[in-house]
């Protein structure tokens, strides 16, 4: 039982360790990130579709997982691979161990490797696609197999992952941020904003970011047309996270040139920053490193203010190509990559890392209150 | 924003002594500022009276103050260097309370200094109980429900607030004694009424009890642009109701999950906001109900602290580096995160991927009388830390680097005592030093996790890896070594035990365990700390061991010089071993050798990444040394600084081939086996007192009739005068061999006579084999018979004469030549009626080196160092002994004051934790420095009590007369004050306690005395008297207990306070 699982390389790098979670095969893009707390969110954070996530600190699986703290219905990660799972989760809102947790889930994962062996392979040679093949599936196909379905993964770059983990009917929300005392609760409202959010693989943060700044919200799958959303008449449009390559959603880029030809408020996070940074004529690329973490320094250029930020991104938007009407407003300390941008002519901005946190330090959920504003501006018109 | 160009200079205030609560951490941060601050080109002017620091090395600052942290000395420092601001963060409460006073008796504003990195106001705010509870509810965080009272009426309403239980504590109280906990009312008014007397102020504290609650410290850093980091999460294993410094703690926090973390986060940032934390570094401390979650904020530091140097070895980000600089005006994103060579920023959390493990130090061995269950006031003396990649492994590795005589989960428990459980109950609910070797017997035991955590409050979460090191061990003890394959013995290695620990449980030698570890290629693989989880490459040489896949350590093929450090602080071995550690680092760096520092206490400097090119944070037990011995393969390594911890490894280490450099093993056993030394005192025609080994208690009586009383006792091999004790006749020897050597079991027993009232006499030396240069001749101030490192000292000697100096010099050279010493050596001497005995050699460091480096101006362990890397004191130029012409003396600072109950005499087993030094033109000026250094304030009138023993009489009549001059009126008891008439003195007969009342701790209470003069011998005598000196101790009158103080007391009072102030830059100069 010692050696059950393991996980293979596309370098034919082998890691051997104990099948926890599901058992079974699961191939994806292997990051790492180096966050220590929120494990679960990050599991079921969309973004990490088709992706094989290494959790650097040592023992997750502490605080077992509870209802309050998913990011979206499902875990979307192909697999999860961590140094040690704990023998007892402990905390008072635990309902379910994180090992019950993935076996519900059918994750397969990994622990008892030598994870920090792993992200330093990661951080040198850039994410490697890599299989993990566990229980009784590795007894029958064996360690070169995996490592053949590594080289066989095709990899995120042109992958439209968007409209794999949309919604397929919209839908509204109410609920707010969670609360020590109460929970999440839906938040009382009044003369709220409408607010139409693309769910390009939503976490459920935003939307109780949203709802806690008196929004009302529509979620609406990620192919929804402009003019769709137009007649819902919003106060504003928010371009959410999520997985893959932005370059292939051309179905989103059309329509958030509509949004901004309408003088429509526009807010996006992550890849909904990539996707308006698309819209108005910038490139975006894969990064060698990309960032995954709840430490990443993030500095405002007009003042220097610095935030600390959650990140989670493989593709970034090159400053470079950026056009006269599109401005740098955000750059990360870490590697000087761009990390929000605004438009000069338009009420619309984007934003790389995760104001909604979640997890991560909320050190920026401002960015919530500049979208509101926006809209506050748009309605006094 | 760059840095401030409006100031120039800037004042650095110190800790002080090592006390209690303030230890070598204050040194990691004062140097790491001194550094910083000067290398912006900023002049550094220092204060601080420990001598035993590396921050008063003369390189370190432009103008070193080797001067009390008061702030009547302080304001003649600022006179004198006019400095544009002063950086109060650095030094502990010690230096925060300094810059109050100095606000407040308008010396800022006279010489207008600005304090920088924290305000009057913001210190006040978090200082101040209800300016700080106010500031919180302003920010929406609740504070524990507290009531003050006055009498039992306040005290009921106070508890109508705070419900039960409650804790009650009267204010004012030596070490917060007479306080409680009360479940129920009868408990409540005992305490209440208790307190209430207790308390000079009559005044009661009356809080909320958070005991079994969780406990969290934050570490925040904040520049002026109001950048906040947090760098790191302590979580703490031990439940609130142990003070933190008491408490085992673990980073990063194990069981929140992001959501109750972030709570924590953001509250710790608002609670900077709120005080006014404007730049630097705080640690910001949290209670939270396990059931509900529900936070309560206890307290905050604005500066740095024990915790924020653990944080920064924990993580690799040097806290106190970084706040010295946005003191100055950087802002977090213009300082560079130096463990990734630059290539991040400083302004980011570090994120770490192992776990660190805390674990104090007690010495409740030294105190026997005093209460050692763990409450919520400190008094640990040390702390080890260990980095695993999981708890398990971390936990084991702190236990076995804490060198209390375990290699992991010894057990503990008397399982044949038929009160056994209830012990082991009691243990467990009731916290002692030892708790968490009983949690692991309770396992044995078979106890459930639930159970346990019922008793302890500590969270099932670190509980339930403790049961499986249990289990482990079990199944561990049924196996054969030989039948232990790799993969089993690999897991086992992972969970931290140690070749000694399963030696024990398979019940063979540690180096068979070895052996089979090394035939199966289990070896240790290390880890960078890196302060990023590997997302960002280093080239910083910080590491731990741990059982892997990958190694990272890259070893390079330069010569190299290993040193061994002493683990964590203990009575008898601290800041002064630290100190020698880091100077042979720092010599063997400038002259080429690549340095790798071992050890694991966090405080210090030495394990500072910075001081040597590789630092490897390992306990430092025979298993880890060897493996890195192996790894790394130096051309040397020292074994004499670290104290007695790495010289107990010396023997093993050599037999197993590592190239220790220096004296040799056999040249120390040569000193410290009794036979031998006696045989090259004979042949070197020396003295010494007559003495004997003896292993039973008849082998003594009769060994005594020989030799005479007073003897010394002892056991051997002992560091710091364990068990050490004077026996004046054989009921007392019988005593002691019943008492004591049971402790000590095979060990024998030495037997010295006893040179009553002789001067001792220190020599630190060093050599290089072919020659010998005295450091220094140091006169101790208290007689034989008292611990050397209890007693305070003069250098040079104040009334020895020059031809008994160099009779010693002749007699210290000829035993260094003799032994062979390369390096250094200590040697003790007593001086009696003309004839010069040694009492004993050390030929190895001693604690005296910093304060003879300092005083010298030449650093003792640097030179012994080259010595031992091969290097003559011929081609360093070391030559001649450096005789000082000012004085400065050493004195000792005691943790009386956290013992209630102990009696403060001195006597041959040590306890102090930190000494102090004076320096002046005259004994006078030097001695009463050394008080004021050592928080002994000397009042210049009034009343003095004296009462002493037989063999002092004769030298009471001088001190008695000085006294009378200087305006003392003068009480004695019966026998002492008949003495005191007859030469004609005032004097006014008191009553001994047994003589009736109004006695002498009725004066004392009532404040009549401001000065006593107490000494005693024979254990009966000093029991009997031994409330006196507790009385003073706790009413805060100077009491001194040999007659030799008493007439350096008289020296000082008769200088007078008119003290300067010297840098040790010009004292050097004019060496």
């Amino acid at each position: 039982m010692i050696n059950s699982a393991v996980l293979a390389l596309e370098d034919g790098s082998i890691f051997r360790g104990k099948a926890i979670g599901a058992h079974g095969i699961s191939s994806g893009e292997v990051v790492f990130n180096t966050s220590m707390t929120g494990y679960q969110e990050i599991l079921t954070d969309p973004s990490y579709a088709r992706q094989i996530i290494t959790l650097t600190y040592p023992h997750i699986g502490n605080t077992g997982t509870n209802a309050e703290d998913n990011e979206s219905a499902k875990v979307w990660a192909s697999g999860l691979v961590i140094r040690d799972l704990p023998m007892l989760a402990s905390n008072w809102r635990n309902e379910q161990t994180l090992d019950d947790f993935l076996k519900s889930r059918n994750v397969v994962a990994i622990a008892d490797i030598d994870t920090r062996r792993l992200t330093r392979l990661l951080r040198d040679k850039g994410p490697l696609n890599g299989c993990l093949l566990t229980g009784d599936a590795l007894l029958k196909m064996g360690e070169d197999k995996a490592i053949a379905e590594a080289r066989g993964f095709p990899g995120m770059q042109g992958m439209d992952l968007a409209k794999v983990v949309s919604v397929a009917k919209s839908y509204q929300w109410r609920e707010g941020l969670w609360d020590l005392v109460e929970g999440h609760r839906e938040k009382p409202m009044n003369n709220p904003f409408h607010v139409v959010a693309y769910d390009f693989g939503i976490k459920t943060n935003i939307l109780r970011h949203l709802a806690e700044r008196n929004c009302r919200v529509t979620v609406v799958p990620a192919q929804t047309p402009a003019h769709e959303v137009l007649a819902l008449q919003p106060d504003g449009v928010f371009l959410s996270n999520g997985p893959g390559d932005p370059e292939p959603c051309s179905y989103a880029i059309a329509a958030i040139k509509e949004f901004l030809d309408k003088d429509m408020p526009v807010f996006g996070i992550c890849l909904g920053h990539q996707l308006l940074a698309l819209a108005c004529g910038a490139k975006t690329i894969k990064m060698k490193l990309g960032h995954h973490g709840a430490n990443h320094p993030v500095q405002r250029i007009a003042d220097g203010v610095v935030s600390i930020t959650s990140q989670n991104h493989g593709f970034a938007v090159d400053e470079a190509t950026l056009p006269a009407n599109l401005k740098a407003t955000h750059r990360s300390l870490f590697d000087g990559s761009l990390q929000g941008i605004e438009r000069t002519d338009k009420p619309a901005f984007g934003f790389q890392g995760h104001p909604e946190a979640g997890p991560g330090p909320h050190d920026i959920t401002s960015l919530f209150d500049r979208f509101t504003d926006l809209m506050n501006a748009r309605v006094s018109r | 924003m760059p840095k401030r160009s409006d100031i120039n200079s800037i004042l650095i205030l110190g800790a002080g002594p090592i006390v209690i609560g303030q230890a070598c951490e204050f040194d990691y941060s004062g140097a790491q500022a001194c550094q910083a601050l000067r290398e912006e080109g900023y002049r550094v002017i220092l204060v601080n009276s420990n001598p035993a620091t590396i921050m008063t090395d003369p390189a370190m600052a432009d103008a070193t103050y080797i001067e009390p942290v008061t702030w009547e000395i302080v304001e003649k420092i600022i006179a004198k260097e006019r400095p544009d601001a002063i950086l109060p963060t650095m030094g502990g409460q010690t230096a925060l309370n300094c810059a109050l006073d100095l606000n407040r008796h308008g010396v800022l504003a006279k010489y207008n200094v600005e304090l920088i990195g924290a305000s009057c106001e913001a210190i006040d705010k978090a200082e101040n109980r209800e300016l700080f509870d106010r500031a919180m509810k302003s920010i929406g965080l609740e504070t524990p429900a507290h009531g003050l009272a006055h009498n039992m009426e306040e005290a009921y309403a106070a508890l109508d607030k705070v419900g039960f239980p409650c804790i009650i504590r009267p204010s004012f109280t030596l070490g917060g004694s007479g306080g409680g906990i009360a479940y129920n009312k009868e408990e409540f008014i005992e305490i209440c009424s208790r307190g209430l007397d207790l308390s000079p102020t009559r005044e009661l504290l009356i809080d909320e009890s958070l005991i079994g609650w969780k406990e969290y410290e934050l570490e925040v850093v904040r520049d002026r642009k109001d950048n906040c980091i947090i760098v790191c999460t302590i979580e703490n294993f031990d439940a609130m109701g142990v003070h933190t410094g008491d408490s085992i703690t673990v980073a990063p926090s194990q069981t929140l999950t992001d959501k109750e973390y972030q709570i924590l986060r953001n509250a710790a940032i608002a609670v900077l906001r709120e005080i006014g934390v404007e730049t630097g570094g705080s640690n910001v401390q949290f209670g939270m109900c396990p059931k509900s979650g529900r936070l309560v904020i206890i307290e905050m530091n604005p500066r740095v602290s024990r915790s924020s140097a653990l944080a920064s070895k924990a993580t690799g980000f040097p806290i106190a580096r970084v706040a010295a600089k946005l003191a100055i005006g950087y802002t977090l994103d213009e300082l560079r995160n130096e463990i990734t060579g630059g290539a991040t920023p400083a302004s980011f959390e570090p994120t770490i991927d192992y776990v660190v493990t805390k674990i104090p130090r007690f010495t409740f061995e030294k105190f026997p009388e005093a209460n050692d269950r763990i409450t919520t006031q400190m008094k640990s003396v040390g702390e080890v830390m260990a980095i695993g990649r999981t708890f398990q492994e971390s936990m084991q590795k702190a236990l076995r680097g804490l060198e209390v005589g375990v290699s992991g989960f010894d057990p503990i428990l008397d399982t044949g005592l038929s009160d056994a459980m209830d012990i082991l109950k009691r243990e467990l609910k009731d916290a002692g030093g030892e708790r968490v070797w009983y949690i692991a017997d309770a396992f044995r035991q078979g106890w459930s996790v639930a159970t346990v955590a019922e008793l302890t409050g500590i969270d099932p979460w670190f509980l339930v890896q403790i049961e499986d090191l249990m289990h482990e061990e079990a199944r561990i003890s049924k196996m054969a070594l030989s039948q232990i394959d790799r993969d089993t013995l690999f897991k086992i290695k992972q969970k931290g035990f140690s070749d000694s620990r399963l030696a024990s449980l398979l019940s063979v030698p540690e180096l068979e365990v070895q052996k089979h570890r090394h035939a199966l290629n289990v070896r240790p693989v290390y880890k960078r700390v890196d302060t990023c989880a590997a997302e960002f490459a280093t080239a910083t040489a910080y590491m731990y061991s741990t059982y892997e896949e990958e190694c990272e350590a890259l070893p390079s093929n330069r010569r190299k010089i290993m040193v061994l450090g002493g683990g964590p602080n203990r009575i008898g071995q601290g800041i002064e071993f630290d100190y020698c550690c880091v100077h042979a680092a720092l010599a063997m760096r400038e002259d080429g050798f690549e340095t790798i520092m071992v050890n694991c206490n966090p405080e210090t400097v030495s394990t500072d990444y910075n001081i040597s090119d590789r630092l490897y944070f390992e306990p430092v037990t025979f298993e880890d040394v060897i493996e890195i011995v192996e790894l790394e393969k130096p051309f040397g390594v020292i074994v004499q600084f670290g104290g007695q911890t790495p010289l107990n490894l010396a023997t093993r280490l050599e037999a197993a081939g590592v190239p220790i450099i220096g004296t040799t093993a056999d040249a120390i056993d040569r000193a410290e086996d009794r036979e031998r030394f006696q045989q090259m005192i004979q042949k070197l025609g020396l003295k010494q007192p007559p003495n004997c080994i003896v292993r039973s208690l008849d082998e003594s009586i009769a060994a005594a009739e020989k030799i005479s009383y007073p003897l010394v006792v002892r056991p051997s091999y002992v560091l710091g005068g364990r068990s050490m004790e004077i026996v004046y006749n054989e009921e007392e020897l019988r005593r002691y061999m019943r008492n004591v050597v049971k402790v000590g079991n095979d060990s024998p027993v030495l037997l010295d006579y006893f040179l009553n009232a002789a001067i001792e006499i220190d020599v630190d030396l060093v050599s290089d084999g072919k020659q010998v240069v005295v450091g220094a001749i140091m006169q101790h101030i208290e007689q034989a018979g008292v611990h050397s490192g209890d007693s305070a000292c003069s250098l040079p000697p104040y009334n020895l004469s020059m031809e008994v100096q160099d009779r010693i010099r002749e007699q210290v050279t000829k035993l260094a030549m003799e032994l062979g010493v390369v390096g250094l050596m200590n040697t003790q001497l007593a001086y009696q009626d003309g004839e010069i005995y040694v009492i004993e050699v050390n030929p190895r460091a001693s604690r005296t080196v910093p304060f003879v480096s300092k005083c010298i101006g030449v650093s003792l362990a640097k030179v012994a160092a080259r010595c031992m890397a091969g290097m003559s004191l011929q081609e360093q130029c070391f030559i001649k002994e450096i005789i000082p012409k000012n004085f400065a003396v050493k004195e000792a600072v005691f943790p009386f004051n956290k013992f209630p109950g102990v009696d403060p005499i001195l006597g041959p087993e040590m306890k102090s934790t930190g000494e102090v030094m004076g320096v002046g033109r005259t004994f006078a000026e030097a001695f009463a420095k050394s008080q004021l250094g050592a928080g002994e304030r000397l009042k210049t009138g009034g009343t003095v009590f004296i009462s002493v023993r037989e063999a002092d009489k004769r030298y009471v009549v001088e001190v008695a007369e000085k006294l009378h001059k200087l305006g003392f009126t003068l009480i004695a008891t019966q026998g002492t004050a008949a003495v005191i008439a007859e030469a004609g003195l005032p004097v006014n007969k008191v009553n001994k306690v047994n003589e009736g009342r109004p006695h002498i701790v009725d004066m004392i209470k009532n404040e009549q005395i401001q000065l006593v003069i107490n000494t005693t011998e024979g254990k009966q005598a000093i029991a009997d008297s031994s409330i006196i000196r507790r009385t003073a101790l706790r009413h805060k009158v100077t009491c001194t207990t040999t007659i030799a103080g008493a007439l350096a007391v008289c020296e000082a009072l008769l200088f007078g306070d008119n003290l300067s102030v010297y840098t040790i830059q010009e004292l050097h100069a004019e060496l």
